[in-house]
């Protein structure tokens, strides 16, 4: 941090003494570089390495995911595309051992062609990068439109949880009192309850109510929201505890602001740092969460590509020794997205907050 | 103390009370198909009234009635130490949850210290040369750690060591060994299985645990009574050693008892990838079955130790640092 104020001052001094001497008529403000908190922020978060790392393999991955699909010949839209053209057999011996009348030992192949409708399970080729899937979707534009999904989820969901977490931790920090009391013991309470157990009760509970289609996603956002919101409503709390204390709150109570201009445009503000450092890391581990919930078969609906729906043929011993090409791959997008949240989040943190040791 | 202590208590049981309520009725939202099927196939072989049996069946495990009696019934038998009996399993669930408790809290045991062994000292080593070499390699490859889902960690593990190279076994606890066999070769064999589970847990958790130590030691690093070592004139490794070290485990320590669910309550991912009989597999089964009274017994169990690990957290907070008053 040093290194880094003497780099300020050496913008700012030889500018300054410039304009000392010829000023005449000349704003000084056009003279002097000043960085903007914000600027100041960016260019610590530029000096790390790690953070650029991260913020390039999240681009990297957008592009992929978002700008992908549009150059793949195997995807209309947000759908992906059958392909039906390059038909393989697929021959299935079965071995048969008898012993005929006279005794002798014969082995005999029952060998049966099969001739799909589709490309199935078809091999990595300059067409397919990836090779297909049972169904003949291409695995390359899956994983492509599986990140749309996986990312859309983690987006949707954290800023539900900022909102909420928000909200009622603000009210909790400024109001104190009963009303912090109940807030917190529902904060408590749901961060008791285990994640999966309660994702594996909505599944069972969807696929009795029929519902198989796309809005288990949606059912799924909203249950990961309901109990997800706890950490940041926790972090919004104690900041707030500690930011009404200090003397700027004390002037804004004096100049008769409303509650409402005090909480949303004095406390908040300063709460953001550490709520966008929260929120960076928690895509990441929203990410896994729908990753793990899919591995364990219980996420997206069948045929909608997600990463975590895809990773799922991890689960079954014959894809797990035959077809890494169908697990691998999202596999490392979803270690990928995690380690950049990570990184970026480490950077934020760090570019926020000079003061605070990484 | 003790005034803080029971009011934590007390306060403990009021979330442990608002959990229990919250499980019960997501649960009894959830299809009781397993029932119906158990009825179907229990009157299948003597031919009867299926529905009379599942009506049958619906009263016997307390669930004829509606929600708040239901719960109530739950709450007086779970508060005499009965907590039902599982419909997979069909014995007691509390006797489920203890008899496969002990191969969960071995590995986690295991894990635990492995994991500590290996973050404590590198991450000392890394907050006193900060930002060097060791460090940015050490942040890295723990950030990789922290990462990487179960799960995937776990398949790729699988597939290298025990399918390509064929070292270990894919799953399970046990292989075939002959008849006689002696304890100690299954005991070896055991431990054979359990190399790649524990290998997978270490790998995940040790970053975080480096990563804490670091930042304790680096605070601990720019204390007064540290610049005050070193105007002695101790040595550096006696100030490492005997200052930092002893000061930086204060904080550790507390952590440490926040790991109580995960010793007792098994780690259900990695249970499920290694297929080993261990107590978040067999949840994880008896979960997917819609087994209410295990899905209860158990979370309420994990409930409980939770609650425990954040009471002993702040208590031990108090015990180990007299600084820290509890008010």
């Amino acid at each position: 941090m040093e290194e880094e104020k003497k780099n300020i001052l050496s913008e700012e001094l030889p500018e300054e003494t410039s304009a000392a001497e010829d000023l005449h008529g000349e704003n000084l403000n056009d003279r002097v570089r000043v960085l903007s908190p914000g600027m100041m922020v960016a260019k610590r978060f530029f000096r790390s390495k790690l953070s650029i790392v991260g913020l390039v393999m999240l681009i990297a991955l957008f592009l992929f995911s978002f700008v992908g699909p549009v150059f793949s010949k195997w995807a209309d839209g947000g759908d992906p595309v059958k392909d039906t053209e390059n038909v393989k057999e697929i021959v299935l011996p079965s071995r048969i051992d008898y012993v005929t009348e006279d005794g002798e030992k014969v082995v005999a192949y029952d060998i049966t062609v099969e001739i799909p409708d589709w490309n199935r399970r078809g091999d990595i080729s300059a067409e397919h990068w990836l090779g297909t899937d049972d169904s003949g979707y291409d695995l390359f534009t899956n994983l492509m439109l599986g990140g749309r999904i996986s990312l859309t989820i983690g987006f949707v969901v954290v800023i539900l949880e900022a909102l909420i977490g928000v909200i009622l931790g603000g009210i909790a920090g400024y109001f104190g009192g009963w009303v912090d009391q109940v807030i917190m013991r529902i904060v408590d309470i749901l961060s008791c309850i285990p994640t999966i157990p309660i994702m594996l009760i909505l599944s069972a509970t969807l696929t009795s109510l029929g519902i198989l289609d796309i809005s288990r996603l949606y059912y799924m956002m909203i249950v990961l929201t309901l109990f997800g919101w706890t950490g940041i409503a926790r972090l919004v709390r104690g900041q707030i505890l500690s930011l009404r204390e200090q003397e700027f709150m004390l002037a804004a109570k004096c100049s008769g602001l409303s509650t409402y201009r005090k909480i949303f445009k004095h406390l908040i503000p300063n709460v953001m740092p550490q709520l966008i450092v929260s929120m960076t890391m928690g895509l990441g581990s929203i990410i896994l969460t729908e990753a793990t919930l899919g591995y364990l078969g219980l996420g997206a609906p069948l045929g909608t590509p997600t990463w975590g729906a895809m990773i799922s043929a991890a689960s079954k011993l014959e894809y797990l020794s035959g077809y890494p090409n169908f697990w691998v791959p999202p596999g490392i997008c979803i270690t990928l997205a995690i380690l950049a949240f990570n990184f970026v989040g480490d950077g934020l943190r760090d570019a926020f907050d000079p003061k605070m040791k990484r | 103390m003790l005034k803080y202590c029971i009011k934590r208590i007390l306060l403990s049981l009021l979330i442990l009370l608002g959990v229990s309520l919250i499980l019960y009725v997501l649960v009894r939202l959830m299809p009781a198909d397993y029932l119906l099927d158990k009825a179907i196939s229990s009157v299948g072989s003597t031919g009867g009234d299926v529905q009379a049996r599942y009506e049958e069946l619906k009263a016997y495990y307390g669930l004829d009635g509606n929600i708040i009696q239901g719960y109530w019934d739950w709450l007086t038998k779970f508060l005499s130490g009965d907590f039902g009996t599982s419909f997979k399993y069909n014995r007691p669930v509390e006797d489920v949850i203890f008899e496969n408790m002990g191969v969960s809290f071995g590995i986690s045991l295991v894990a635990l210290v492995l994991e500590l062994i290996i973050a404590i000292p590198l991450g000392i080593k890394c907050a006193c040369n900060q930002y060097g070499k060791l460090d940015y390699t050490v942040t890295v490859i723990t950030m990789i750690g922290i990462s990487f889902p179960t799960f995937f960690l776990g398949s790729i593990v699988i597939k290298i060591f025990a399918i390509d190279l064929g070292w270990f076994e894919v799953g399970g606890l046990q292989s075939n060994l002959p008849v006689g066999a002696s304890d100690w070769t299954q005991f070896t064999d055991m431990l054979w299985h359990l190399v790649l589970p524990m290998f997978t847990l270490v790998v995940l958790s040790i970053g975080s645990w480096m990563r804490y130590t670091r930042t304790n030691t680096l605070e601990v690093l720019n204390a007064d009574y540290i610049r005050t070592a070193r105007a002695k004139g101790l040595s550096e490794n006696s100030v490492v050693y005997k200052h930092v070290f002893r000061n930086t485990l204060i904080p550790l320590v507390t952590v440490l008892a926040g790991t109580l669910p995960s010793l007792f309550g098994g780690a259900m991912i990695t249970e499920t990838v290694f297929d080993i009989p261990g107590i978040g597999n067999i949840a994880y089964n008896a979960m997917r079955a819609g087994d209410i009274p295990f899905i209860m017994g158990y979370n309420m169990f994990i409930a409980v130790l939770t609650v425990i690990g954040i009471l002993l957290t702040d208590i031990m907070y108090a015990v180990v640092d007299p600084r820290v008053k509890l008010a």
